[in-house]
């Protein structure tokens, strides 16, 4: 059963409003009591999500489901697609423009560090179609 | 150290001081900010010359103490609002990051 569930529309391109879905869920997890690790980790990881549909997606959709005992947000974009998830996973290969760099992003951390702070971590992709990940964070 | 500390050791300005009694326990060095949220330790002071928006957003998120920027690096307006609205401590100091963290942790 769902306790609480948010929707959130990440703007593409916008780096001044990325992040807000990140610290408004934060913010109603740190109301529920749920561990500051715990929230650390769901904050982290759904930022990275966020601008990845920033960057690469020209936006998307964040659905979050909080539960008793973990959380599920998935990231959904219309975006261009991943061509090489393996590749796409891998520590320091990134596809982030010079402009974007500049700004601090596009280490080729994002999806690693998503896969660092998650239970558990889902993606699937479909060139020219989209982008959809799942986030699972158990709470302790 | 408080953060009130970390400004006098640095000689410091304090751009935005929302809580000069936030305990730092320790720092962290870097510009990429997925290496930032990756590694930076909870309650830690944040070396870096980044000074856009999202600079706030990660030091919101990976709960970073302060953030030091350095060279004489002036922060954009936009990360001061922001950083105002979210009470994240923001100090600019005209050393660079390796003197910086020596002074700031008495290794000078």
């Amino acid at each position: 059963m769902s306790n609480i569930h948010l929707e959130y529309t990440v703007e593409g391109n916008n780096f001044s409003s990325a992040g807000m879905a990140s610290d408004e869920v934060k913010n109603n997890l740190k109301k529920l009591g749920i561990p500051p690790e715990d929230i650390r980790r769901v904050a982290i990881s759904m930022y990275e999500g966020e601008i990845n549909m920033v960057i690469h997606a020209g936006g998307g959709h964040a659905y979050v489901d909080i539960f008793v005992d973990h959380i599920e947000i998935w990231l959904i974009d219309e975006g261009k697609g991943i061509e090489n998830i393996e590749l796409a996973m891998k520590p320091g290969w990134s596809t982030a423009p010079d402009d974007v760099r500049s700004l601090g992003f596009g280490a080729g951390m994002g999806l690693p560090n998503m896969v660092k702070y998650t239970d558990d971590f889902h993606i699937e992709s479909e060139v020219g179609k989209g982008t959809k990940v799942k986030l699972t964070i158990n709470f302790h | 150290m408080k953060t009130s500390e970390l400004i006098e050791k640095l000689e410091g300005n304090g751009v935005v001081v929302a809580n000069e009694c936030r305990e730092i326990s320790t720092g962290y060095c870097g510009d990429f900010l997925s290496f930032v949220m990756g590694k930076a330790p909870v309650d830690c002071a944040w070396f870096t010359v980044m000074t856009n928006i999202n600079v706030a957003a990660v030091a919101t998120l990976a709960e970073i103490s302060a953030i030091v920027i350095c060279e004489g690096c002036v922060p954009d307006e936009s990360l001061i609002s922001r950083a105002q609205i979210q009470h994240i401590n923001i100090i600019t100091t005209k050393l660079d990051i390796f003197n910086a963290v020596l002074r700031a942790f008495d290794a000078s």
